[in-house]
């Protein structure tokens, strides 16, 4: 279940005179089963390309392929792409339309056609998934916070079980607490069950924890695809095009700046801990 | 931004009709449109071609701007002119099997295809040169006196900005909810009418509950700011009427008297 995508650019508007180019000739390979953080500024064109993996929008140029399969082919079979590939928009909760709860996350499997026991079993287990009580699952959505019901919206494509899962800052607007649970279900979930997980984020913060690979885009281009620990420590140009690498990082230049003895491999607030005790225990 | 908030009509550029005050535009079109249904001789159509064709050329938008306008009424427009063709009694010219063009059939289809078409174009250079704001604001101020009759002028002019003003977001927020729809294995094309209207279901209940919310938003952003209605309100850019717009108003004179002497 890999994706692959070759020279593919995007421009809106082509044939008017406001045409503008979001995506500039991108060449991206996503194996199966990474997590992967896709960071950039508002307006890079992540929501852009994204919407390029499951159908939604076709490239101008360039070709995407699905398993070897070019998906903006006439004979290829959208519907199932769109099973296979979950798209989860930015404020999810905005789709909400069911009576209840458990109604709006079986209309996903509705759609693709399965028995009705088959999509009940599917919606209770992505509700279970995406950490929404039982209490909650036959009341309105409309009567849930704003946590709850994005964790709704999110069960709503988990239940359609797609080997890839692409989020688009699923975070946005929520409090740090809610940011940790929500980041660490979808961690757990992709342990579990193996599937590729894209994060859409512009806060490095948010998915240094959690992802294996950053890809960074600035302007429709891809400028930095590596581990987290490479791309952090091109900070400099980070802020270059406006973001920046988490604090931890900029902590840690400046112990070692004023002569400390530590690694400089180090993403996450608890690496830092421990990298700075064993360096005070010297 | 800014075109993003206005309606698909309006044509951004820097020309002398745009700056006009939009309450002259406004008075402008209603009286060309007047002046097209009093006239009946060719002497008067030419005139008010002319007329017309000066202040296209004044307001610096391309010509195709305005005929798209015309695209949108062509049924109407065939069919004002077939059925004056043949249904208007008269001196018979041809006749076919029940059906029989006449003189004055051809005169009286001609004279509403001019008239329509007219009519048409003009008035899609007032949409093309004043945004929708300008628009709103100018009938507002020209509506004025019937305040004293218990009419609630402001506020009616006031939700005509605010719709006008929310169509495009709406518009943008129908396409993200399909979008995601879509992801979730909607379909909203194939099927029959029952079919694709139950496929609405989930398009437009998500749409309307963020309408409501929008429209419960600003309502906030407007009390918090002490808005309470046009009572005693002031306007940071007051329309006033300028030099150029006192010229437009006796440039509109002339051409009134001229249309009406020549086109009787």
């Amino acid at each position: 279940m890999s994706l692959l995508l070759e020279g593919v650019s995007h421009i809106y508007g082509e044939d008017t005179n406001l045409a503008v180019a979001a995506l500039c000739n991108i060449n991206l390979e996503i194996p199966e089963g990474q997590f992967i953080g896709l960071i950039g500024h508002t307006g890079s064109g992540k929501s852009t390309l994204i919407q390029h993996l499951n159908g939604l929008l076709q490239p101008s140029h360039g070709k995407i392929y699905f398993n070897g399969k070019d998906i903006n082919e006439k004979s290829f079979d959208r519907k199932e792409l769109r099973s296979k590939v979950g798209l989860v928009f930015q404020y999810p909760e905005h789709q909400l339309f069911e009576v209840t709860v458990f109604q709006d996350v079986c209309f996903g499997p509705k759609n693709l056609g399965l028995e009705q026991k088959e999509v009940e079993i599917r919606a209770y287990k992505a509700l279970k998934q995406a950490g929404v009580k039982e209490e909650q699952f036959y009341q309105s959505p409309f009567e849930l916070s704003g946590g709850q019901k994005r964790r709704v919206a999110i069960a709503g494509v988990l239940a359609m079980e797609p080997r890839v899962l692409i989020l688009d800052e699923p975070t946005a607007g929520l409090d740090p607490a809610g940011r940790d649970e929500i980041l660490g279900q979808i961690k757990k979930l992709q342990k579990e069950t193996g599937i590729t997980v894209i994060l859409v984020s512009h806060s490095m913060e948010d998915v240094a924890e959690y992802v294996d690979r950053i890809i960074v885009m600035n302007k429709g281009k891809i400028i930095l695809d590596n581990t987290p620990k490479e791309v952090f420590k091109e900070y400099k140009c980070l802020e270059e095009v406006g973001l920046a690498a988490p604090q931890v990082t900029y902590i840690m230049e400046s112990l070692k700046e004023e002569g400390f003895m530590l690694s400089a491999e180090v993403t996450t607030i608890e690496e830092a801990k421990q990298e700075i005790l064993s360096c005070f225990k010297k | 931004m800014l075109k993003d908030i206005t309606l698909g009509q309006y044509y951004q550029t820097e020309s002398l009709i745009h700056r006009l005050d939009p309450r002259v535009k406004l008075v402008g079109t209603i009286c060309y449109i007047i002046s097209l249904f009093l006239v009946n001789k060719i002497q008067g159509y030419v005139i008010a071609l002319i007329f017309l064709a000066i202040i296209i050329r004044l307001s610096k938008v391309p010509f195709k701007f305005m005929v798209k306008g015309m695209k949108a009424i062509l049924f109407l427009l065939l069919l004002t002119v077939v059925f004056n063709l043949f249904l208007t009694p008269g001196e018979t010219l041809i006749s076919i099997w029940k059906l029989t063009i006449t003189k004055e059939g051809v005169r009286v289809a001609m004279l509403m295809a001019v008239r329509l078409s007219f009519l048409i174009i003009g008035s899609s250079v007032m949409t093309l040169t004043t945004t929708p704001n300008h628009l709103t604001d100018g009938m507002e101020k020209l509506l004025n006196p019937l305040r004293k009759l218990k009419v609630p002028v402001h506020e009616i002019s006031m939700m005509m900005s605010i719709a006008l003003r929310f169509i495009p977001i709406l518009m943008e927020e129908t396409d993200k909810i399909m979008k995601a729809q879509i992801a979730r294995g909607a379909d909203f094309e194939s099927g029959n009418l029952i079919k694709k209207a139950k496929a609405l279901v989930p398009l437009l209940v998500p749409l309307f509950i963020s309408a409501f919310r929008r429209a419960n938003d600003l309502a906030m952003a407007m009390e918090a700011r002490c808005y309470r209605g046009g009572e005693f309100r002031t306007k940071m850019k007051p329309l006033i009427y300028q030099r150029a717009d006192r010229l437009a108003y006796l440039i509109l004179i002339i051409y009134l008297v001229i249309c009406f002497l020549a086109g009787r």
